[in-house]
């Protein structure tokens, strides 16, 4: 290269020269070891997050039309992603929230008046109470997009509210017990689990179905991609139900009892059940069985809860601790102590854990990965009201909590994700918008085969059944024969010396006692009796029978 | 303390005034949009069907001619516009989009076999059984106004008379001289009454000729002793020749690759040479049940559209074993001439019914113009399709394609047959001494011999 260089100076063309250089330099070295800066190598790392999956290596293929479209596709991820690095970095509208607390001040010791004091008119707003004491602890729900909240009192009642304009859209006294509420696919519609059976409303609190298959249910989960609406219930049935069709995909019995922890895995729409022994066992509808089951706590769970990338999982039982998992590698990670029993665990869109238990709620900051010794932020509930459900606000830093003397909500700075995207989620949603973006979510609906543990593996190419019928087949007669060689194996040869050994004789015995396959088959089933037509002798017969009737027996 | 919390302003995210666009947000981090690739999967799924429920390729037809389309003949200066030529003797000038004649030519006494048209694309050349070779002379398109309705019958240029009957003829890409075919190879020149020179190999029947329109001044021909000869006109005597087992039809030379070409055979193959390598085909196009008749390759160089004898139009890619694509319609007869259009997107093909049919090169394209939105999801669409479909479902939906009894069941016979032929030989050849049945490859087998 320094020889060309100096030839092509010679020659009097040194910018001629430079772009050489330039130009060798860019094809030699990776993208990441060439020319960027400081600022953009902090591009590079943000960048990572947008690769999915390893690299293919080209090294090992043959077909050269083939190596080089996989080369191509390479570098077209890493510009796609290095893109999608600047995008984050220079053109997302807003930022997070933080916390920062000064001197000697720590976080946990900072209350919600003094935030709320610090904040702006329009976030100091979003930290309210709704006092309704009669009508029992409440269960809260947030639509996707933030924007509704729906609660529902054990006692049978039932709102939704726009609370950023604290508006009531709807309020409706069913009359029965209800102990859990979701939203569906959108605002128009919610379920809630009442005493027997499980009514789907409308927006305008009409009560549009009563879904009579699905009884005594205790928890609702929504999976908005599949448009599938899951319960559990007393007797432990995890039923699927399409709330887009209307028909009940499948019933699972979890036969592990009374189950009232579940919660939906956003990774990969699998659904984990709490049990009472102290287990986790994890659901598709397309098993009868668990895909994974995982003992947790020395005692039942009272709480479940999995981060946004599928990657860990928050349990708390009544033994007092707060555990978290690897659900990837099934592994513990840590546990914390909570002195009473956590009622409720959450983790926002950030990675901030919230564990109420009792009428107190703690807040850890970055506590999935390492452990934390102390939390983030701490909070009471006047009046010492016991904590039923809490449930953080999408695309906002407010965590919602519902308690016995009705509905609070507290902010919590740095827990929401600042920027939402359109196509998912759109707090300023106009009427328009909503109907577009219901069409288009039924237009890419999933159905309920695709849920599975790893959803990397749809689109990937299986081995062909064929292929495995042949293996499988191999691999059976390669067991029989050995089977059967072992069941066969020759008794040690007697060495008869009564005139009757001549040499030719024994080598001939000795072969044939090299049995074959179906010879040891048959060998079993005479053993064991079993399907085996037994020769009945004439003279067995004949004793059967008297003497005196011996001329009347059939030859 | 330091606190902030996230507050968004409403008039930041939502539109000034009725008549803004709405603003759209995007934030592309993996963890909002989980489980992409089903949904993907979805997306490829519902496109692939939606393919199919919009594939109507058939746009019209051109009838007019009262015996078999024989030839037919593209402007390389105007895209709305073919010129053919039937077994009766009359050649028409058609303007496609509205489907009418725009100038007759008649003159021509007997069959006209082949047409051509200057590279100037206001000479028309055409030859047929009466031993004639006739220029006319192609009007030159009005603006964006329909040509005026075709009543007239215009005169010959000029009319050359020739010994033998002429079966093809080609014009060369750049200058005034074309080539015509029958008893031998002649070079002529537009103002020329007698060819400038001549070439022959072999005293049998030279079929069709085609002119390399990368390399101006090298032409390939077809004869009837089953071989494809080519030419160069720099030199006095022929460049070489490859001779097959069955008779090749048509040749047609990829424009973007100056020196490969593909030749419709007799054996319902149609096969790819590189010019210098003579010995071997570069790849075989099965997918026809009767002998190919004619082809010819898109301007993108990527695609070439095949008629055959069997009442199909068949689309192929440049590199691929199967047809991509299958047009046929209950009324169309054995097709014997096939056009791409100049810009790609039709295709056309002239058959025995005395209609010439105009279908789309893409069955499911909407046609006209596209909004840039439209034009993104077609885009995003056809990238989809093509990530997933190596899958079962998608991959069936996506090969299923209509064929009529006939075909379908002959197309089932000719495997039967070519299995039995494969199984036979592999028997022979592992029931013989090792060595002594070679394996030919299937590129050389249908050649019997290459000649300098």
């Amino acid at each position: 290269m320094a020889i060309d260089l100096q030839k092509q100076k010679a020659a009097g063309n040194e910018k001629g020269a430079q772009q050489q250089l330039l130009h060798r330099k860019r094809k030699a070295t990776e993208i990441e070891q060439s020319e960027y800066g400081k600022d953009e190598s902090q591009g590079l790392i943000q960048a990572k997050k947008y690769i999915r999956g390893d690299k293919v290596s080209v090294k090992g293929i043959v077909d050269k039309k083939l190596k080089g479209q996989l080369r191509t596709k390479e570098r077209l991820f890493v510009e796609s992603a290095l893109n999608a690095a600047k995008v984050e970095q220079w053109l997302l509208p807003s930022e997070g929230g933080y916390l920062e607390p000064d001197g000697i001040e720590k976080t946990w010791n900072l209350t919600q008046e003094s935030i709320v004091r610090e904040v702006d008119i329009s976030s100091s707003k979003k930290s309210f109470d709704l006092k309704l004491p009669d009508l029992g602890p409440y269960a809260i729900d947030f639509t996707s997009s933030g924007r509704f909240l729906l609660l529902g009192g054990r006692k049978g009642h039932l709102a939704i509210l726009d609370w950023k304009e604290a508006r009531l859209l709807t309020e409706i006294q069913v009359r029965e017990t209800t102990r859990d509420v979701k939203f569906l696919h959108n605002e128009l519609f919610f379920a809630a689990a009442q005493k027997k059976y499980v009514y789907i409303y409308d927006k305008k609190g009409v009560e549009i179905h009563c879904l009579k298959s699905h009884l005594c249910p205790l928890k609702l989960e929504y999976l908005p991609h599949h448009f599938l609406l899951t319960t559990i219930d007393k007797a432990g049935i995890l039923r699927y139900q399409d709330t887009s069709t209307g028909h009940m995909v499948v019933q699972h019995r979890t036969r592990l009892g009374r189950c009232g922890v579940m919660r939906v895995n956003p990774y990969n729409a699998v659904m984990g059940l709490g049990h009472s022994n102290g287990t986790v066992t994890m659901w598709s509808p397309n098993m009868d069985t668990p895909l994974m089951s995982l003992l947790c706590h020395r005692g039942p769970l009272t709480a479940l809860a999995f981060d946004a990338g599928g990657q860990q999982m928050v349990t708390a039982g009544t033994d007092g601790k707060v555990k978290v998992f690897d659900v990837r590698k099934l592994q513990p990670l840590h546990s914390y102590f909570s002195p009473t029993v956590a009622r409720s665990v959450e983790i926002s869109q950030k990675g901030l854990l919230a564990v109420a238990s009792g009428s107190g709620i703690e807040i850890w900051k970055d506590a999935l990965v390492t452990k934390q010794p102390k939390p983030y932020m701490k909070h009471r509930l006047l009046q010492g009201s016991q904590v039923q459900d809490i449930c953080y606000c999408p695309y906002e830093d407010v965590l919602g909590i519902g308690h016995e003397q009705g509905f609070s909500s507290i902010l919590v700075p740095g827990s929401g994700e600042p920027n939402y995207d359109t196509f998912v989620a759109n707090p300023y949603e106009t009427r328009k918008q909503r109907r577009e973006a219901e069409v288009h979510a039924l237009l890419n609906k999933l159905q309920p085969e695709m849920i599975v543990l790893d959803p990397d593996r749809i689109g990937t190419i299986q081995r062909s059944a064929i292929e495995n019928k042949r293996e499988k087949q191999i691999v059976a007669k390669e067991a029989n024969l050995a089977g059967a060689i072992a069941s066969g194996k020759p008794v040690p040869l007697k060495k008869k010396t009564k005139g009757r050994n001549k040499s030719s004789k024994r080598h001939k015995k000795k072969q044939d006692n090299i049995i074959s396959e179906r010879r040891a088959v048959i060998k079993q089933q005479v053993n064991s009796g079993a399907n085996f037509v037994e020769l009945k002798t004439p003279k067995a017969q004949e004793e059967a029978l008297p003497r005196a009737l011996a001329r009347f027996s059939s030859k | 303390m330091k606190v902030k919390v996230i507050s968004r302003s409403e008039d930041d995210f939502t539109r000034e005034r009725r008549q803004d666009l709405q603003k759209v947000f995007r934030n592309l981090d993996p963890s909002l949009h989980p489980q992409e690739k089903a949904h993907e999967y979805v997306r490829a799924l519902n496109a692939v069907k939606l393919e199919k429920v919009f594939a109507k390729p058939f746009l019209g037809a051109l009838s007019g001619h009262t015996d078999s389309v024989s030839s037919m003949a593209k402007s390389p200066r105007r895209l709305n516009c073919i010129i053919s030529g039937s077994m009766d003797g009359e050649i028409r000038l058609w303007d496609i989009a509205y489907r009418r004649t725009i100038c007759h030519y008649s003159g021509h006494k007997g069959p006209v076999r082949g047409v051509a048209v200057s590279s100037g694309g206001d000479r028309l050349v055409s030859c047929g059984d009466d031993c004639t070779v006739r220029l006319w002379h192609i009007p030159t398109s009005t603006g964006g106004e329909p040509s005026s309705v075709g009543n007239d019958v215009a005169e010959p240029v000029a009319t050359y008379q020739g010994k033998n009957a002429f079966r093809g003829v080609d014009h060369r890409w750049s200058s005034n001289i074309f080539a015509t075919v029958g008893a031998q190879v002649d070079i002529w020149d537009h103002n020329r009454s007698e060819p400038i020179s001549s070439f022959s190999w072999g005293t049998d029947t030279v079929i069709s000729v085609r002119f390399n329109p990368a390399e101006p001044d090298v032409l390939a021909t077809t004869a009837s002793d089953r071989s494809i000869c080519l030419y160069d006109l720099r030199m006095s005597t022929p460049l070489r020749k490859v001779v097959m087992q069955t008779r090749t039809n048509s040749v047609a030379w990829n424009p973007r690759e100056a020196l490969n070409f593909t030749a419709a055979n007799e054996d319902c193959n149609c096969y790819s040479y590189d010019m210098r390598k003579l010995g071997f085909a570069t790849c075989i196009h099965k997918d026809h049940v009767s002998a190919v008749m004619d082809i010819d390759y898109s301007p993108t160089g990527r695609e070439f559209v095949t008629g055959s004898y069997d009442r199909t139009v068949r689309i192929f890619t440049y590199n691929g074993g199967h047809s991509r694509e299958v047009y046929h319609a209950k009324r169309m007869q054995r097709v014997f001439c096939v056009k791409f259009s100049g810009d790609a997107t039709y295709v056309l093909s002239g058959s025995d019914d005395t209609n010439i049919r105009l279908w789309k090169a893409q069955a499911a394209e909407q046609l006209g113009v596209l909004l840039p939105r439209e034009k993104k999801k077609h885009a995003y669409l056809k990238a989809v399709k093509e990530r997933f479909k190596h899958l079962p479902e998608i991959k069936r939906i996506d090969r299923h394609r209509h064929l009529p009894k006939p075909i379908y069941k002959a197309d089932k016979l000719r495997q039967t047959l070519i299995e039995a032929e494969r199984k036979k030989e592999h028997r022979k050849r592992a029931h013989s001494a090792p060595g002594s049945v070679p394996l030919i490859p299937a590129r050389r087998k249908r050649i019997v011999t290459e000649l300098e």
